[in-house]
């Protein structure tokens, strides 16, 4: 079948990484990315589902590793070649539609799961990432055992689908990144209740309203109660859908610092906030934007990393000072909301993209032959006035 | 002889007029023969001798004994001036305020006084810079002075250092620096550069806190005065007059001294912006062209600093000391007598080219909440009997009207810009749910007392001195502004003039009668 892949070759991650400070679209053509002939994955054994895909997303990890970007960590929990693609909607051969899971957990590579009903993505041991009945790989998408989205074809393991009756394709594209902005949204959770001042809303402040910003909006307006939220956006359908989603406040990215001041009447002192937003969620993951973060948190706050950072180069003395607690919100699992309930991220995703209309923020989509256009359009969505781009199989046209 | 004011009717021989725009110009040709430019009356004759007026002013005063007869050793003396915000552009050295000061502390010193203090009166404007007070007051004043601690930049926000004087039979709270109220004689020197400034103004809004500040300072009171130009149709005037009555019955002994200047504002190589087209020579032409060009291509830190370098030629025109009403009297009538130009009716279109400066932008920059308050505010008020615009007629104002602030003098303006201008344009609307939060704004009070930022009300002041004339129009457009931060102030950007008469004709038609009032230099337009 044809299919995009991605091949370990040191000389066109370079070429990748230097021609995407000219263009995203030359970075896609000269990159590791191919479209190519590939085969089929082998069902690795009982358990195992043939999906086919319908829609699969482009993520902002998945254009890091295009361009070149992705961090050397990943080295060692991915295995090349690779077919990428984590956002999916697919089906299976019978017909049944589902949403797809993408961590590769315990049960997937043959291990019991670290509780009763953990999720893929739950436990603290990542051994079994590169062990097991797979070849490394933390999420279908980056593992060359199982194939991903970005082909006709994939496998999937039981414990990583969601079957979802008649939500349309187009809003089930979205749960995936929409679990992960709900998991950073639900990281404030902890920070928000122990306030000692609950007089007023805590202020929780989104820097970025790309997808998973605007997943976290509509995470922590959902799930997390009494915040105030403020978002920085940089572009108007961005700040549009911000305050459509839930934000009480959204500004340009300059803005960001001082409106964090006005909600919480603090000071700013040279270029930090004396106090700042109980929780900062950066949903951009650049040197700046962590900066950025660390200067409107106030002490003993906490700053949630949603968007993957890769090398930042940040002065941590603030961070030392003011004691700040740097979180990461990598993908997803089982969550302990502020009711008291307990539930999947995924089933929470599924609930929320429901409400919101999640299809909305589906901008366009390509054939999988227009990988280079679709590439380009996604790393430069935020300026043409998208959001999410995906890839559709649905004609059998790739 | 100089000149009065005077009103040209357009035709179609007449020049292209020239209309301010921020830190440049720009040449406009107005539709013939129903079109008028308003010219300000040529400069007054100033005083020859200064120094010498100064001292005969206060050895004569009005309905007050001689100032030296005031003076006694052992009392209390302070002397309160006006800050940085006049005059407009601020005048060559020595400054008025250092020639009146020096005389009247020669004149405290031969009487035995010896403790005297000097107080900027600031009211809620940012605290001045060195080089600001220095050029106000001269070096001898102000290292005799300041590094005795005896010069003082009023704090309205110091609990410590303010005085609860009673309230108005209105019910308005009067509460002026503590060191003033408690003082046996408070001297004003004052700068009248328009018939607005001067009087109980000077002392009762000067030398005010915010708790006093707010009975005048809102929307109903600036929306009723008609305008500030002019004392008695002015509620705003009137209630300042009223804490008057209460600082005369129970504050301290006011010797007020008020200064009136001549409109002589442009020095070279600028004169030419004084002067009407049709009388520019080819030296005129020629500094025009060169100048803006020069500008457009200049950044706007480097014009601005050019413009903001100018040193006006102004000269005093009259002084007059003694009882703060019998000597605003005068005041006002010596400025009317300069700046007043007869007009015939009103307009259907005002046009208004803003210049680089207004009160609040000395040193600093001309940001968009200015532009409004210097257009609607100042400009439009600019009159006696009438607007000079119709009611829900169209007010044009030409600037570039660019989204930037001074960090340091202007910091509320930037979040009032930001977040009240977002949520609302309407004066009333803002004061009820916005105005509380940033008077009492403790960063924008820390910024005040300790550095040379504004007042964190001070924006929404701004926005409320030009609440009179946003009812009054119909509409408000800007040519040649940025047009996001235009339609944020709720007005309409237009790129050239012709686009704004255009979009104006859906307002006034499509063949109005426009009026441009070509100021500066000042004038107040005298409408019949």
């Amino acid at each position: 079948m044809k299919a995009l892949q991605v091949s370990r070759s040191v000389p066109k991650l370079g070429m990748a990484r230097l021609a995407s400070a000219v263009s995203p679209l030359a970075a896609a053509k000269l990159g590791p990315l191919a479209y190519t002939t590939v085969d089929e994955p082998e069902l690795p054994g009982p358990g195992w589902h043939r999906v086919h895909t319908r829609l699969a997303g482009i993520c902002g990890s998945d254009l890091s590793l295009v361009e070149g970007h992705a961090s050397l960590y990943f080295d060692d929990v991915v295995s090349f070649p690779f077919v990428p693609g984590h956002e999916v909607v697919g089906e299976l051969d019978d017909g049944t539609r589902v949403i797809l899971e993408p961590v590769l957990g315990h049960e997937a590579r043959g291990f019991a799961p670290p509780f009763e009903g953990a999720a893929p993505g739950d436990g603290d041991d990542y051994s079994h990432l590169s062990t097991g009945a797979l070849e490394p790989g933390i999420q279908t998408g980056f593992c060359c055992s199982t194939g991903g989205g970005w082909a006709p074809t994939f496998v999937a393991h039981e414990s990583q689908l969601h079957r979802i009756g008649d939500m349309p394709d187009e809003r089930a594209v979205l749960v995936e990144p929409f679990a992960g902005g709900i998991h950073a949204a639900l990281l404030a959770a902890p920070v928000v209740a122990a306030r000692q001042d609950t007089t007023r809303p805590a202020v929780v402040a989104v820097l970025g309203a790309g997808t998973m910003g605007l997943a976290a909006i509509a995470g922590l307006r959902r799930y997390v109660p009494d915040v105030e939220i403020i978002v920085g956006a940089r572009y108007p359908h961005q700040q549009m859908l911000a305050k459509a989603y839930g934000a009480d406040v959204v500004v340009g990215p300059d803005g960001l610092q001082r409106a964090v001041r006005r909600a919480t009447g603090c000071h700013l002192i040279g270029d930090h906030l004396s106090s700042g937003a109980h929780v900062t969620i950066d949903a951009v993951g650049t040197s700046a934007t962590v900066a950025d973060s660390l200067r409107i948190t106030r002490p003993r706050g906490r700053v949630v990393l949603l968007g993957m950072p890769a090398e930042v180069t940040v002065d941590l003395t603030g961070l030392w000072h003011r004691e700040t607690e740097l979180k990461g919100a990598y993908t997803y699992g089982t969550e302990h909301l502020p009711d008291g309930r307990t539930a999947r991220t995924f089933d929470l995703a599924i609930e929320t993209a429901t409400a919101v209309e999640a299809e909305r923020l589906l901008s366009a989509t390509y054939p999988l032959s227009d990988h280079v256009d679709a590439i380009a359009h996604a790393a430069t969505a935020g300026r043409r006035g998208a959001v999410k781009i995906a890839f559709d199989m649905r004609t059998g046209d790739t | 002889m100089p000149r009065p004011g005077f009103v040209l009717d357009v035709d179609r021989s007449t020049p292209p007029t020239l209309f301010w725009h921020g830190e440049g110009f720009r040449l406009e040709k107005l539709p013939a023969d129903r079109s008028r430019v308003i010219y300000a009356p040529e400069p007054h004759d100033a005083i020859d001798d200064v120094d010498g007026a100064i001292r005969t002013a206060l050895l004569h005063p009005i309905d007050m004994d001689p100032l030296p007869s005031l003076l006694f050793p052992g009392m209390k003396l302070t002397i309160a001036f006006d800050d940085v915000s006049l005059p407009l552009p601020k005048m060559r050295r020595p400054d008025l305020r250092q020639r009146i000061i020096e005389q009247v502390l020669t004149m405290a010193a031969d009487a035995g006084v010896d403790d005297v203090h000097l107080i900027a009166a600031l009211a809620l404007h940012r605290r001045m810079h060195e080089f600001e007070l220095r050029h106000a007051l001269g070096d001898r004043v102000y290292d005799a002075f300041e590094p005795r601690g005896l010069l003082f930049q009023h704090d309205a926000e110091d609990p410590d250092n303010l005085a609860f004087l009673g309230t108005t039979d209105q019910g308005e709270e009067i509460e002026i620096n503590k060191r003033a109220a408690e003082s046996d004689l408070l001297i004003y020197v004052n700068i009248n550069l328009v018939a607005m400034d001067g009087g109980w103004k000077s002392t009762a809004v000067g030398l005010a806190s915010y708790r006093s500040l707010r009975h005048h300072h809102n929307p109903t009171t600036m929306e009723a005065s008609h305008s500030f130009m002019d004392q008695h149709a002015s509620e705003l005037h009137k209630s300042t007059w009223r804490m008057g009555k209460v600082m005369r019955d129970h504050g301290p002994k006011v010797f007020q001294i008020e200064t009136t200047l001549n409109t002589d504002t442009f020095p070279q190589p600028f004169e030419f912006l004084a002067k009407r087209e049709w009388e520019w020579n080819a030296k005129d032409r020629a500094l025009y062209l060169a100048s803006a060009k020069a500008l457009a291509k200049a950044p706007p830190r480097t014009a601005r600093k050019i413009f903001h370098g100018i040193e006006a030629p102004h000269q005093m025109t009259s002084i007059q000391c003694g009882e703060v009403e019998a000597v605003h009297k005068v005041t006002t009538q010596n400025v009317y007598d300069q700046q007043l130009v007869e007009v015939e009716g009103q307009t259907d279109i005002l046009m208004l080219g803003i210049p680089y400066i207004c009160p609040y932008n000395v040193n600093s920059i001309m940001n968009p909440i200015l532009v409004m308050c210097t257009g609607l505010g100042y400009f439009f008020n600019l009159y006696r009997g009438k607007p000079l615009v119709r009611e829900g007629g169209v007010v044009i104002l030409t600037h570039p009207t660019t989204n930037e602030f001074h960090p340091v003098h202007h910091p509320s303006y930037i979040d009032f810009f930001e977040e009240v201008l977002a949520d609302t344009t309407d004066p009333h609307v803002m004061s009820q749910k916005w105005e509380q939060q940033y008077a009492e704004d403790d960063w924008y009070r820390h910024l005040y007392r300790t550095t040379n930022a504004y007042h964190g009300v001070h924006p929404f002041y701004m926005w409320y001195w030009g609440s009179h004339g946003m009812k009054h129009v119909g509409k408000v457009i800007i040519v040649g502004g940025d047009a996001a931060t235009v339609r944020k102030l709720g007005f309409t950007p237009a790129s050239t003039m012709n686009d704004a008469l255009e979009i104006a004709s859906d307002t006034v038609g499509r063949h109005p009668t426009i009026t441009h009032m070509k100021t500066p230099p000042l004038m107040i337009a005298d409408v019949k």
